[in-house]
């Protein structure tokens, strides 16, 4: 394997967590809800994905209760601004401190403990592909997973009937309502989905990418997945190449500092941040007042019967 | 059955007042559960989780100086949630305060000069604050940047500043390699307010800025401009209200009353600068702010609240052996039925019977 294969690797695998949140988040955003708690759902799918796979031994019982828990706290966040039609940025937050806490106190008496590994699953024939092959079909299951989900979202907002009913509630909730779709239960879904993908990006991050649980570790990637949705103009190709660059830039950064740069390390490790923000800069200037974000964002809806 | 909201003419007058007592109390019943979850005797634990911290002196000294960040800190919040400006950055900007303070105290050391300079340190940390918060600021009025984003990143950005600068230029020769800075010179100290406690000015200065602040929402036109344009923002617009003016000012101020509250731990609690110097008090600022009604009174209320719940930790955590994130579940709980008692504020509940449509 090559240097060059062997960086692109690295890079996969710092972005794939915050691919699969962001195109969880993007598709929340969709049907119009903003929700800002990716970060403790995340945290909250790491913890018990950690968690359950070292009480029952096995990985895929982890990712399943990451997925449940990271679903669980989703329906919390729901329940807060659909049925009580609640601020949605406050909720958002609230759930981000829930998760850190709960996460915190789930998670104490396993600091350190080992855990049963994810292994990798080379796809035959595409992983000789040279090249192309190592890196991309010789990968764990989550990758796998991101690819698919990339695909599986833009195809189901923009080929089928379901999408486009979602994508209206996003647009217009009183439109859509007025046409008789069940606005709610929509947006329900679709914050159920965004739970399920943080909470499997979380399981990502304890389960494979570091080897052990410690508290607070996602570090802002949850904050940085919302950044990549608006990078992206909620399109999901467009957060697949936002996430790459984020994981880039990340991988970029440890092997400058393995490389000596004489740079202090915090500022190395400030990088992914700072460059969050000048992207989020660069890309609401090259927009120009172009495609936003769905008209109805973040905006209550209360059905009148 | 299903829950119907119905849209309320009015508010009761008492709801308002109802509905943060309604949000405690459901937090205290949700404690007993989690508490009664992890093992413990739930009115034991009640007991040294929310009353010890109040039952002596020194605890409630203890008590004033935890509520004195978190108030100053949510009143300016307030201002900025008030006019649909979400600051979530206040840890950074309370972070930089006292970084800011703190170069002052540090680059005068071995040679203070008079009862200037500890004025000028507090001066310095508002100004830092004020000038990190324009940072989002800037970013939201020109290029259209998301402010809860670019606020929140802002965060990570102070920590790792303050992280180079106690670990790098700025630690102490003689700290044994730890990274903290020197110890500040008497005059670089904010004085105590009773001999042998721990209270300074910095708990009257935030008592003073809830009055000012509470005239300001109150009492004045500016006040009326940030309820108007966080209200309504097209009326707002109509009677010539600068949106992005108002989004400047009111980051200015959070962002000095955050790197003021900065400046104030750093120099009268802390007495010198190291990477843990906030437990988090910027993020329990947001809820002090939500839970008090994004009312500077309120605000006031709330930070005693919350300050009994972190001094409660430390007691928890030393007694029952309980982790400390423990604070940060009810803390987040807390918000949660905060917003849901709001919403009573706006809507009237309704169980009905479902029918086919």
């Amino acid at each position: 394997m090559t240097l060059l294969e062997a960086i692109l690797l690295t890079v996969i695998t710092a972005s794939t967590p915050l691919l699969i949140a962001a195109i969880g988040e993007l598709v929340v955003e969709k049907s119009g809800v903003l929700n800002l708690g990716v970060e403790g759902m995340m945290i909250m799918g790491a913890a018990c994905g950690i968690v359950a796979a070292i009480a029952t031994g096995s990985g895929a019982a982890g990712v399943a209760a990451a997925v449940l828990a990271g679903m669980a706290m989703a329906a919390i966040f729901a329940a807060l601004t659909l049925g009580l039609a609640a601020n949605q940025v406050a909720a958002g937050l609230a759930l981000t401190i829930f998760g850190l806490g709960l996460s915190g106190v789930v998670g104490a008496s396993f600091v350190g403990a080992q855990r049963a590994g994810i292994g990798k699953i080379e796809i035959p024939l595409l992983s000789e592909i040279p090249f192309l092959g190592p890196v991309l079909f010789n990968q764990d299951p989550f990758v796998y997973a991101s690819f698919a989900l990339v695909a599986g979202v833009s195809w189901f907002l923009t080929r089928t009937r379901a999408g486009l009913v979602l994508r209206a509630c996003g647009e217009s909730a009183a439109s859509a309502h007025a046409l008789g779709y069940k606005v709610l239960r929509i947006r329900f879904f679709a914050i159920l989905f965004g739970g399920a993908c943080a909470g499997l990006a979380g399981a990502y991050l304890s389960l494979v990418l570091t080897p052990f649980w410690t508290s607070g570790m996602t570090a802002g990637r949850g904050w940085i997945a919302l950044a990549i949705v608006v990078f992206a103009s909620w399109l999901p190709w467009r957060a697949a190449l936002g996430a790459y660059l984020f994981g880039g830039i990340t991988i970029l950064q440890l092997h400058a500092q393995g490389a000596g740069f004489r740079v202090p390390p915090q500022l190395m490790s400030a990088l992914p941040y700072l460059i969050t923000i000048v992207v989020l800069v660069l890309i609401m200037r090259l927009r120009r007042g172009g495609a936003a974000g769905p008209a109805g964002l973040g905006i209550p809806f209360v059905p009148d019967r | 059955m299903r829950l119907v909201l119905e849209k309320r003419a009015e508010t009761p007058f008492a709801l308002r007042l109802l509905s943060p007592l309604l949000a405690v109390a459901l937090t205290l019943v949700s404690a007993v559960i989690i508490f009664a979850a992890m093992g413990q005797d739930p009115l034991h634990a009640l007991t040294v989780f929310f009353i010890l911290p109040l039952s002596d002196s020194w605890g409630l000294q203890e008590v004033a100086v935890k509520a004195t960040p978190l108030v100053l800190i949510s009143v300016g919040l307030a201002l900025c949630y008030r006019s649909n400006n979400w600051n979530i950055g206040a840890e950074g900007q309370f972070l930089v305060g006292a970084m800011a303070g703190g170069w002052l105290a540090l680059a005068t050391h071995g040679a203070p000069d008079g009862p200037w300079l500890m004025p000028a340190m507090l001066v310095c940390g508002a100004l830092g604050g004020a000038l990190f918060a324009l940072i989002p600021a800037l970013l939201k009025t020109r290029f259209g940047a998301n402010e809860i984003l670019t606020s929140l990143m802002l965060v990570y950005v102070a920590e790792l500043l303050l992280d180079w600068l106690v670990r790098g230029p700025w630690r102490d020769p003689q700290g044994f390699n730890m990274p903290v800075t020197v110890g500040f010179e008497p005059e670089a100290i904010v004085p105590l307010l009773l001999e042998g406690g721990r209270l300074n000015i910095g708990t009257p200065i935030a008592l003073l800025v809830v009055v000012l602040a509470a005239v300001l929402m109150g009492r004045t036109l500016k006040g009326f401009e940030i309820r108007l344009v966080g209200e309504a923002p097209r009326a707002a617009r109509f009677a010539g209200f600068s949106a992005d003016r108002l989004t400047w000012t009111v980051f200015a101020i959070s962002g000095g009353l955050a790197g003021l509250a900065g400046v104030l731990e750093a120099a009268g609690t802390v007495r010198m600068l190291q990477p843990g110097i906030s437990p988090g008090y910027g993020f329990t600022a947001i809820i002090v702010a939500f839970l008090g009604r994004l009312n500077p009174v309120g605000c006031l209320i709330a930070g005693v609240f919350l300050a009994v719940t972190f001094i409660g930790a430390e007691n928890a955590q030393i007694m029952l052996k309980l982790p400390l994130d423990v604070t940060r579940v009810f803390q987040g709980l807390l918000l949660f039925y905060v917003l849901a008692c709001d919403t009573l504020l706006l809507y009237r509940p309704r169980l009905v019977r479902s029918v086919a449509a």
